[in-house]
């Protein structure tokens, strides 16, 4: 278990990471996300002792990690796979590691082989792509059979293939009972793999739930509305105190705040044509954008878009450039059931 | 490369590991410290350089020198021709300082450190065990040139009829204080690379207080000279690696005593070192 505690990080006057709480609970993959700079690395850094807090703490299994008798066998932490020494070979970089600690030789062998690396474990690590990068991480991570993991964006520069080998790898960790952290500015690669989510955005937590519950939460149903009495229909939805907005689609808008039978209801009571009535369910996408765009330090606003001061709480959904539905719907989805334990491959640990 | 889809087994089949031993000590740090610095090749080129660097110096020196002295032999045995037969160390201490800089800038670098350091987050253990295998390392190479670089000196000077030898007066001392005075360099820079983190930063600044600095101080009125010049890192250092300890102004320190001053720079060094390793983010 990882328990973060009112953890505050200044550098001079910039606050990375603001009074931050949350617990990172074993058995199941909590999804670290955020936009780039909201403080996830950082706050990584805290925990592994890397990086001095400004007040507030970090423990592991109830230590701070510098207290932590050997540390490899309760965590594997993958920072940045890039960094390694580029003139020393796979096999070597592990060794290193695995002497902290006495981990035998033959490990450092058979985690290579795990990853996929043993044709290339006594060649130099500066051939290596991204992908062979984050394999060696991963085998660093896994090198001392720890109870914890904490990746920081491990699918980062992976193939589609290397994603899904990872995806897999971690929901196998987690169904052993292991506590996985893992960080992710991608809300749909978090949709499919974690159980449970921890947003942060500049520095400071923005949601700790269920990926379930966050789905239910914020992403707002909408409606797609097609009609060529389009006005009237606005004038109509209007006083009903729901929401429309351009839907980028000629004579269409999406209106948020209601379901299609009620909008549909109100048409017909009103004697409006309908051309089109289409549920819309914001991506999980959407609604990490809208959770984290005040706060996200690089916050992109899109033309047409509402200014941030008015924009209005989140679930409102703002479809994407013409493209109505577009993104992943993710309730149901294997993967997202959140905090359900893990059948199947009872690794046997 | 079927293991990377077949990932059902997890960790299942991978060796059990031995109970945990209960601590990641100092002896598994000097293990780890051994092997980061013995797999790459930067430092073994390194090494080699500085050994073929100074023992090729020295022996150019002494070949150039014992072929067209006009002095008698009995002139040559009242210099310091054991200090001159290691000549080649005031370019291989440069060669000391890159690797010095090396042992632990490199980690910044590549941002290894904080690999490291999750590996073994007690700092000191790092630090300390760094600091032992690039002591170590330092002074086997050292002493490999200083006692090369005199051994083949002496082949010149015999052709001249001096007869040097490891029992001539202070001669042992001062081959041993050759290859310390290597190792000093190398801590010097070690120390200097903890603090700032950055390879160029340090060469610059190892080649400063090695070499720059005297220059400077050449420059300076006579009466000041004598004061400063043997406080320098490289004047009072060169006290352990001659057997005669006078110096071109003023008075310089004995042997040990100057070898004290040296090592003081090389200590205030990895003491900045050890202060910025232990308490700065890394």
């Amino acid at each position: 278990m990882i328990e973060v505690r009112d953890l505050v990080k200044r550098y001079g006057a910039t606050t990375a990471v603001d009074h931050l709480s949350f617990t990172v609970q074993p058995g199941r993959i909590t999804g670290f996300l955020g936009p780039n700079g909201a403080g996830k690395s950082t706050t990584m850094r805290l925990i592994l002792g890397l990086d001095r807090p400004t007040s507030g703490s970090a423990l592991i299994e109830g230590k701070p990690y510098r207290d932590l008798p050997d540390p490899l066998r309760h965590v594997g932490a993958l920072l940045e796979a890039r960094a390694v020494h580029g003139g020393r070979t796979a096999f070597n970089h592990l060794l290193y590691l695995a002497q902290t600690q006495g981990v035998p030789k033959r490990r450092v062998q058979q985690v290579l082989e795990l990853v996929g690396l043993q044709p290339v474990a006594n060649k130099r690590t500066k051939g290596f792509s991204l992908g062979m990068s984050q394999r060696l991480g991963i085998a660093a991570a896994l090198l001392a059979d720890p109870r914890i993991l904490i990746l920081d964006e491990p699918v980062n520069g992976l193939d589609p293939e290397g994603i899904v080998w990872i995806r897999d790898l971690m929901k196998a960790l987690a169904a052993e009972g292991r506590t996985i952290l893992v960080s992710s500015h991608l809300m749909n690669e978090m949709a499919v793999t974690a159980d449970h989510l921890v947003v942060v955005g500049r520095g400071r937590l923005q949601a700790d739930m269920p990926v379930a519950q966050f789905i239910a939460q914020f992403s707002g149903s909408a409606v797609l509305v097609r009609s060529p009495q389009l006005e009237t229909l606005r004038a109509a939805v209007a006083e009903k105190g729901w929401q429309c907005t351009p839907s980028g689609q000629e004579g269409a808008v999406v209106v948020t705040g209601t379901t299609a039978p009620e909008l549909g209801e109100l048409a017909a009571a009103r004697g409006l044509v309908l051309h089109e009535l289409t549920p819309q369910r914001a991506s999980l996408e959407e609604a990490f954008m809208e959770l984290t765009r005040e706060v996200g330090q690089f916050a992109h606003r899109a033309p047409g878009q509402p200014e941030p001061a008015d924009a209005p709480v989140p679930g409102q959904y703002a479809p994407p450039s013409g493209q109505p539905d577009a993104g992943f719907t993710a309730p149901g989805a294997p993967g997202a059931g959140a905090g359900q334990p893990r059948g199947g491959n009872d690794g046997g640990h | 490369m079927s293991t990377i889809t077949d990932t059902r087994s997890t960790l299942t089949g991978l060796t059990p590991l031995p109970p945990a031993s209960g601590r990641a000590g100092f002896g598994g740090a000097l293990r780890s410290e051994w092997t980061k610095i013995r797999s790459v090749k930067s430092t073994v080129w390194t090494l080699a350089a500085a050994i073929i660097i100074s023992v090729g110096i020295s022996t150019l020196g002494n070949w150039g020198q014992a072929s067209h002295t006009s002095l008698s032999a009995a002139d040559l045995a009242r210099r310091d021709l054991v200090q001159r037969s290691m000549f080649g160390i005031m370019l291989g201490q440069l060669v000391m300082v890159v690797f010095g800089a090396l042992a632990i800038t490199s980690e910044y670098a590549t941002g290894m450190v904080r690999t490291s350091l999750t590996a073994q987050p007690r700092r000191l253990h790092v630090y300390f065990a760094k600091l032992v295998i690039v002591t170590v390392i330092a002074f086997v190479v050292g002493e490999i040139i200083s006692f090369a670089s005199f051994l083949i000196g002496t082949h010149f000077w015999a052709t001249k009829g001096v007869d040097l030898s490891l029992s001539s007066h202070g001669a042992l001392q001062a081959v041993i204080g050759g290859g310390l005075y290597l190792d000093g360099a190398a801590l010097l820079a070690f120390g200097v690379g903890a603090a700032l983190r950055h390879t160029a930063g340090t060469i610059t600044v190892g080649v400063f207080l090695l070499f720059v600095v005297s220059i400077i101080v050449n420059f300076m009125p006579d009466s000041w000279q004598a004061d400063i010049d043997k406080y320098l890192p490289a004047n009072a250092g060169g006290q352990v690696w001659a057997t005669q300890h006078t110096a071109d102004v003023g008075t310089a320190f004995g042997a040990w005593a100057g070898f004290a001053v040296y090592i003081c720079y090389a200590v205030i060094a990895l003491l900045a070192g050890l202060l910025v390793f232990k308490r700065k983010d890394a």
